[in-house]
């Protein structure tokens, strides 16, 4: 009896091994199926995959070109900011006149430090050459207003050639009191028409 | 155009009376000068540089007309006007009210003989003068007497012929005739005045006669054009102009088509003429300080003339060319000084105030009239360059400018904003008195200048 039992523990075994086997054989069908059924999803994966590089290559090229925009956006700003910043400092150079007491042709400490603003504007510019004007008040003569018309461009001249500035780049011309910039006649007109102006030829 | 003197004995013992005068003046000058001028002495009955002159009054009576056509009595009543605006231009004459007159001499004769004088002493009509036109085909001739009614004597006697247009011409030569009897000085009756003004605002060289007429614009550069002068034989200009760019100098015969430009580096500014010469002063700064040089007609440079840091400017000759006076800052401030062209001394001549410019040479070389600034007040003065004490001539009437002497002596041109503030010219006399509009012209006048006698046959 004993041995029987062994038999048949060995018949399960076996059957079971068979069962195992069968089994397997039919999950290999069923293996195939799914591959088939994988295959197909990983078609579907794969397009969307692509689709998703697509799109991310896309994306990526768009950021790119995004970026590149952005640079380059940047870039005509920023020039445009240069270019503002260098109109801004030339017009500065042209409009910003430097002022005399009466009958004075003495450079005060402001029109030093713009006169210094200057040199360094026309080192920065080397191919600027200037006209510096002379003017005058009403008050006083006509010829001694344009002596001192002539001695206010000089001597503006004289200091921007002490800073470096080439003398060769720098003219002058007095007016005297032939061009005033406000025909009033208060302190404050006078003020504005004692100056050298700074005209670039 | 012929002037003949109609007395020639006359002529000759006035001569004599002249130099006999001048001898007498020479010893008793010293005496003289507290004897009122007028009358003071047989040749110069009028001292015009005299401060307080009083002016002596002159009857201008009506003119004869010869024949008595329409057009003859017209051409006489015009004669007459302008001897009668001419007369009162001066100065030192004053033309009287005809209403006052107890005889008319076109009537009863112009010449002496016919004349009852007591008429005129009764007056008070110091001074008499008689005219006859005579017209015929367009020619016109003037008899002219300038009679002295206390003294009961011819002054003046002249006869004039030319065409009707030269009518104005005549009448002024004959003016100038009765101020030499009168001022030893043949006056400003054929002299003219250049001047600045302006035309749409760019500034054009501009002549007129002595009295504001005639008015002539000399150039179109339309630029700026500035301080014109004359040559001391009146055909040349010389002036200021910007036509091409910076400030040259501009040398422009009036009567050919002659001329230089001076053109040194930086600013070739306010020329003057030396007296009697082709050469001129000016201010050049092409050593980058502003100094006097003596120039030929071409621009050459003779000579330097300032030497001295600082502005030098406005050069005016003496009327003998051997000073010259100018501006300079050398001190610190603008003032007038004087420099000897022969020892090259230069002295200082304003000393009151801050800003004296603009010095004018008087044409008897005693007096500088110039231009000084006080509490913003710009003012012409006059200083005797022995005395050096100014006398201010224009007060509270604008501010007025460029002061310059007739060639007598006996007027200043200047400018002036007294009338409304556009810079207008006007006349003054010499002491300052009857300050008055020279011309009515649109826009800004500035910086006459006065030329000597022109064309006349003095």
């Amino acid at each position: 009896m004993k041995n029987s039992v062994w038999i048949n523990l060995v018949m399960a075994i076996l059957v079971a091994g068979l069962f195992f086997t069968v089994s397997c054989a039919k999950k290999t069908i069923v293996s195939d199926a799914t591959t088939i059924e994988d295959q197909a999803k990983l078609e579907a994966d794969a397009k969307a995959k692509a689709e998703a590089a697509e799109a991310m290559a896309k994306a990526k090229a768009d950021a790119a070109r995004i970026a590149q925009q952005n640079l380059e956006d940047q870039m005509t700003s920023e020039r445009a900011l240069t270019e503002a910043k260098t109109m801004a400092a030339k017009k500065r150079f042209e409009n910003q006149d430097i002022h005399f007491e009466f009958d004075s042709s003495q450079l005060s400490s402001m029109a030093k430090m713009l006169l210094k603003e200057k040199a360094a504007w026309l080192k920065a510019n080397p191919s600027i050459f200037v006209t510096i004007e002379g003017h005058c008040d009403e008050r006083g003569t006509t010829e001694y207003n344009l002596a001192l018309g002539d001695r206010r461009a000089t001597v503006a001249k004289a200091y921007l050639v002490d800073l470096g500035v080439s003398v060769s780049r720098l003219n002058t011309i007095s007016y005297g009191e032939e061009k005033p910039l406000d025909w009033g006649k208060t302190e404050a007109a006078y003020r504005a028409n004692r100056r050298a102006h700074f005209v670039i030829d | 155009m012929v002037s003949i003197a109609m007395n020639k004995r006359y002529c000759i013992h006035n001569m004599m009376n002249k130099m006999i005068g001048y001898i007498l003046y020479g010893f008793l000058g010293v005496f003289l000068c507290q004897i009122p001028p007028v009358f003071a002495k047989d040749y110069d009955y009028i001292n015009i540089s005299n401060p307080f002159l009083k002016k002596t009054p002159v009857a201008v009576t009506e003119f004869k007309a010869s024949h008595g056509h329409a057009v003859e009595v017209k051409d006489g009543k015009t004669a007459q006007r302008i001897l009668i605006e001419a007369l009162d231009f001066t100065g030192y004459l004053k033309t009287m009210n005809p209403v006052s007159f107890l005889s008319n001499p076109a009537d009863s004769g112009i010449q002496l003989g016919q004349i009852n004088f007591r008429d005129w002493t009764g007056i008070g009509a110091e001074l008499l003068i008689t005219g006859e036109i005579i017209e015929a085909q367009g020619r016109v001739s003037f008899k002219l007497r300038l009679f002295d009614t206390f003294n009961t004597k011819l002054l003046v006697g002249k006869v004039y012929s030319g065409n009707r247009s030269q009518i104005r011409r005549m009448i002024h030569l004959f003016c100038a005739e009765i101020s030499h009897a009168l001022t030893g000085k043949w006056g400003v009756f054929n002299s003219k005045i250049v001047f600045v003004s302006t035309v749409d605002g760019k500034k054009e060289i501009f002549t007129c006669d002595f009295d504001g007429q005639n008015v002539k614009q000399i150039t179109a550069h339309k630029s700026i054009s500035l301080s014109p002068s004359w040559s001391s034989d009146g055909n040349w200009l010389a002036y200021v102009s910007y036509a091409r760019g910076k400030p040259e100098i501009f040398i422009k015969n009036l009567k050919e088509n002659r001329g230089a430009i001076i053109d040194y580096k930086g600013m070739n500014i306010s020329p003057n003429w030396m007296p009697g010469q082709l050469k001129l002063a000016a201010a050049l700064s092409f050593s980058g300080d502003q100094e006097i040089y003596l120039l030929t007609l071409k621009g050459e440079i003779i000579k330097r003339i300032t030497n001295s840091w600082g502005i030098d400017v406005s050069p005016k000759f003496s009327p003998d060319g051997r000073k010259i006076a100018f501006t300079s800052k050398r001190t610190g401030t603008p003032q007038i000084h004087i420099k000897d062209m022969e020892s090259g001394s230069v002295q200082r001549l304003t000393f009151k105030g801050a800003n004296n410019t603009s010095p004018a040479w008087s044409p008897d070389g005693r007096n500088i009239a110039y231009v000084g600034i006080e509490d913003n007040r710009i003012d012409i003065f006059i200083v005797n360059i022995d005395k050096g004490l100014p006398v201010q001539l224009t007060m509270n009437a604008g501010d007025n400018e460029d002061p310059s002497w007739s060639s007598d002596g006996s007027l200043l041109a200047f400018s002036s904003t007294r009338d409304g503030g556009s810079p207008k010219l006007f006349v003054m006399n010499a002491s300052g008195s009857d300050q008055r509009k020279l011309l009515s012209l649109k826009g800004r006048q500035t910086q006459p200048a006065w030329s000597v006698s022109m064309g006349s046959d003095n």
